[in-house]
């Protein structure tokens, strides 16, 4: 509807921004829930609308609205120069864009399976099939089986002559045993995660197949004895290194974190640009990307919702801290250009430094079995439960759904209720092993929050597994 | 008064009504939720961000005996609204035959609360919302310190009408103001106000309440971890009400075997009582539901014990019990959840709680917290903002940020005093009252460098 945004930009100029984008969107959302073999909530979703952003006075101003008419389109355009006035009143730094040539050009995420053209009946067979497999355990207490497919169509334009469409499939699953037996509760899940493209990704998860492992290692660990308090080499699995990465890493390097933008809610960060190139992140054998072009990854797309376009950019080289997720306002400030990492959560909100795809570089050499095999004595954690960091992002907790014992380069003892602790740099600077490219997975996260009004962020992360020495584990009153 | 009548969303939730029926529907619901959002931030001493948003979300529950399908849309003409009747209709004639009846309520009286919305509130301009971000900041400024943080002003109309004649409709408002303040070497304090008509927060106040405990923050020391006695502030309170309800108080995680609640289970000091009473006007006060349930008083935990957990329509009817109209939008997996939260007061001003403390610690507010283990409700997060020592009842300086792993069951069992004053918080489940605590024992595992 290239007259609303066209409208938008005229009304917003005209009243006097220097600068405005505009932001039409529509988004369609399944999600199919199942519990202990119940259909507990199927829903379809269709949200669509615009936002106006503007620059006045060298200060920010945005309104969105849902009701999709020229008319509106003035009025959102009248009221968002109205609050950059406001804003104005308060403001001590004029905002400056980087400069850049105009984004032309469209996108669409490669899809196989279009996950909304097949029918809900056959997708709930599957789900339904999975959750019969884990409850075929006996003893399991309660399963739950969720899936959710998001697609956005979104259109950028802005008055220094962007024009981008887009079309971005999202899908996510997982499946979840509980093992109950008085006060305890153990939880198994696989796989907790999501991915850009189509409902192939969920039928490659055989989600029905891992049923029964799953609900059986439920059960495992409710018999299991509690993870005892030790420092300790950890090797991280995947399924718990892309949630490091995600904690300690990605939010750490958003530059508007840095600058403060955040620290009334999720906080400041301790990657402060005066060790930009110098600081010492992690061991040399850490290389993280943020990398927007990867295909199937969550934070994948053609350009960020400032009509950036997409980019890899180094965070982290050879464990020195060497870069940032920027935008086209925090970019100037340590001299660079955008890195692309604006996004917003749908129509309503403004575009903040988000994740794209935060991937820790598989490492040529050792396989994660390998690592495994290479170590006397540690623990083997797999599989995130809980996550908490400071809010400088310095002193983390994980717990994991699994934890073995590894002894002699062997698998034994299984845990329950494992943690792990420590300080964010001295942690991966303790890192000796990354494994290669044979067990290397991109996770999606799909609930990342941040911002007020609150943002819900899709993001990405690959990991193959590491090795980290001297770690505490086992934290806490049991 | 807002007008809590619109005629527009209960005419639009009829006609949604009306579709589903002619679709064969054997029961509907349908949710009509309008919101004017508005949000001004701010952080290093400047508004950085300034938003609006208006929006109007229709959600049908549409049920075909024992099948349901759900759909939403925030198109309003009626062919998106056929569309919508036509989508949830079609779930739910694809759905396998569920092993239980639906229930949707069936209509009740209403008694509607004065005090959901404020007109202040819901008129509230973006010149107000930074000329209170400017008050915050003026006193950061006196201070010697940056301010950080945002105003809300909301106002949201809700409407309901299912095929059972259930009609409900009301607005309610919502402010909030949120500041952290932030001197050169990181030192921070935080405070909050909230409240329904947004005129009764003095920005000013919450900026030299946040500043002063910046400024009393300056070059914390180091303490080691392990047990201390803690005075907990309400901004940290808040978040032991908040998970407690997420994890336990709940029915469906009642009946589900995942919540460590047990009717006549003590679980606190007898100091403790927690209610869930959406009529009590020091709280943010709302008369029904979003199944259309009036809300009912729930007492939680009454002088440390279990009493009653929140049901909405469906864990009522398998409890063969009426529900307490703390149902949320379809479809919910989560279940019914406490919104409103009251913890009764005590008798101790802030002095006598800290003064409690022979060697111990006085917390102002905590960061990230996440379960550790939800049936034993054990928590980790972080301190944040202003994190005190206190020797022989007095507060001797400012300590560096700890992280707890701590049962929030076993802090509430050792609640030695409770605060008589209480602040109306937001938490990440709804709007309670709460006062400080002081607690004989909290675990702390781990410490940071700020």
């Amino acid at each position: 509807m290239p007259e609303l945004t066209d409208r938008a930009l005229d009304t917003a100029v005209q009243r006097g921004a220097t600068f405005a984008d505009v932001r039409q969107t529509r988004r369609a959302e399944e999600s199919i829930a199942i519990k202990s073999g119940r259909v507990e909530g199927v829903s379809f979703g269709e949200s669509e609308g615009f936002g106006v952003r503007v620059l006045v006075d060298g200060a920010w101003g945005f309104a969105a609205s849902n009701r999709l008419t020229v008319a509106e389109a003035d009025r959102m355009a009248a009221e968002a120069v109205r609050i950059a006035r406001a804003s104005a009143t308060a403001l001590r730094h004029r905002v400056q864009l980087d400069d850049r040539p105009p984004a032309r050009g469209t996108y669409q995420t490669p899809v196989v399976e279009d996950p909304f053209a097949l029918s809900v009946e056959r997708k709930v067979g599957d789900l339904l099939a999975a959750d019969e497999a884990m409850r075929r355990v006996p003893g399991i207490g309660f399963t739950e089986v969720r899936y959710d497919a998001q697609r956005e169509w979104k259109t950028y334009a802005s008055s220094d002559g962007s024009l981008v469409e887009q079309e971005i499939t999202h899908v996510g699953a997982v499946i979840e045993a509980n093992a109950v037996n008085g006060d305890d509760m153990q939880r198994r899940s696989y796989p907790d995660s999501a991915a850009a493209g189509g409902y192939e990704w969920v039928r490659d998860l055989d989600l029905a197949g891992n049923g029964e492992r799953v609900a059986s290692e439920a059960m495992q660990l409710l018999v299991a004895p509690q993870c005892p308090p030790m420092r300790t080499t950890v090797i991280l699995h995947p399924s718990q290194l892309y949630m490091q990465i995600h904690e300690s890493c990605g939010h750490p390097c958003e530059l508007d974190r840095v600058y403060g933008t955040e620290a009334s809610y999720a906080g400041t960060s301790f990657l402060t640009p005066d060790g930009l190139g110098t600081f010492r992140y992690g061991s040399e054998l850490i290389d993280i990307v943020a990398d927007a072009t990867v295909p199937g990854g969550l934070g994948t797309f053609g350009w960020d919702d400032e009509g950036v376009a997409a980019q890899r950019v180094p965070l982290i080289e050879a464990g020195r801290h060497v870069g940032y997720l920027t935008s086209r306002e925090t970019a100037p400030r340590i001299g660079r250009q955008s890195g692309g990492a604006m996004r917003a959560d749908g129509w309503n909100r403004i575009p903040l430094i988000r994740m794209t795809n935060i991937n820790l570089l598989p490492r040529p050499g050792m396989s994660f079995d390998d690592i495994v095999a290479d170590t006397d004595e540690g623990l083997l954690l797999a599989t995130n439960r809980s996550w908490s960091i400071d809010d400088r992002r310095l002193n983390f907790q994980f717990a994991t759904e699994m934890g073995w014992q590894v002894k002699g380069g062997k698998v034994g003892q299984l845990y329950k209720n494992p943690t792990y602790t420590g300080i964010t740099y001295e942690f991966w600077g303790s890192c000796d092993a990354v494994a290669d490219e044979r067990s290397y997975t991109l996770f999606g996260t799909p609930n990342c929050g941040k911002g007020e009004p609150g943002q819900n962020g899709h993001v990405g992360h690959g990991a193959s597994g590491a090795r980290f020495r001297d770690v505490q584990v086992g934290v806490g009153k049991w | 008064m807002v007008s809590e009548r619109d005629p527009g969303s209960l005419e639009l939730a009829e006609r949604v009504l009306r579709h589903a029926d002619a679709l064969g529907a054997t029961q509907a619901e349908v949710l009509v939720d309008q919101t004017e959002s508005r949000l001004t931030r701010f952080a290093n001493s400047e508004i950085h961000q300034n938003v609006a948003e208006s929006n109007t979300m229709v959600n049908l529950r549409f049920v075909d005996g024992r099948r349901v399908g759900c759909a939403s849309t925030n198109r309003t003409d009626d062919a998106a609204l056929r569309r919508l009747a036509e989508s949830a209709g079609r779930i739910a004639r694809l759905m396998p035959e569920g092993d239980e009846d639906v229930h949707l309520p069936g209509p009740a009286p209403i008694a509607y609360v004065h005090g959901a919305a404020a007109v202040a509130t819901a008129e509230a301009t973006p010149e107000l919302r930074a000329a209170a971000a400017r008050e915050v900041i003026a006193a950061a400024d006196a201070s010697g310190v940056q301010a950080y943080g945002s105003f809300t002003t909301d106002l949201e109309h809700v409407a309901l009408a299912n095929s059972l004649g259930v009609r409900a409709q009301e607005a309610r408002t919502w402010s909030q103001l949120i500041t952290v303040a932030m001197g050169a070497a990181g030192e921070a304090g935080y405070a909050e106000a909230a409240a329904v008509d947004c005129t009764s927060i003095d920005a000013a106040a919450v900026g030299r309440e946040a500043a002063e405990k910046a400024r009393s923050a300056r070059e914390p020391v180091s303490v080691p971890p392990g047990d201390y006695p803690v005075v907990l502030e309400p901004y940290a309170v808040v978040d032991l009400l908040d998970m407690l309800g997420y994890l336990g108080f709940s029915a469906l995680a009642v009946q589900e075997g995942r919540s460590f609640f047990e009717p006549g289970k003590v679980i606190g000091s007898p100091l403790v009582t927690i209610v869930d009473d959406a009529e009590d006007l020091a709280g943010a006060p709302i008369s029904f539901d979003y199944e259309g349930v009036p809300k009912q008083r729930v007492p939680l935990v009454e002088a440390g014990v279990c009493r009653e957990a929140v049901y909405d329509a469906q864990t009522a009817a398998r409890a063969g019990r009426r529900s307490t109209g703390h149902g949320l939008p379809a479809p919910n997996p989560y279940g019914p959840f406490p919104l409103n939260m009251i913890m009764s007061a005590g008798d101790a001003s802030r002095d006598e709680l800290v003064g409690g403390l022979d060697h111990g610690l006085l917390v102002t507010r905590f960061h990230y917290t996440n379960p550790v283990h939800p049936k034993l409700a054990i928590v980790t997060g972080m301190t944040r903002d202003g994190t005190f020592l206190v020797e022989h009842g007095r507060v001797v300086g400012p300590v560096r940020n700890l992280r707890f792993t701590q049962s929030y069951l076993d802090a509430l069992a050792g609640v030695q005093a409770v605060g008589r004053e209480r602040r109306l918080l937001r938490g990440f489940l709804g709007a309670s009252l709460v006062p400080a605590l002081r607690i004989g024992a909290f675990t702390f595992t781990g410490a940071t460098e700020h």
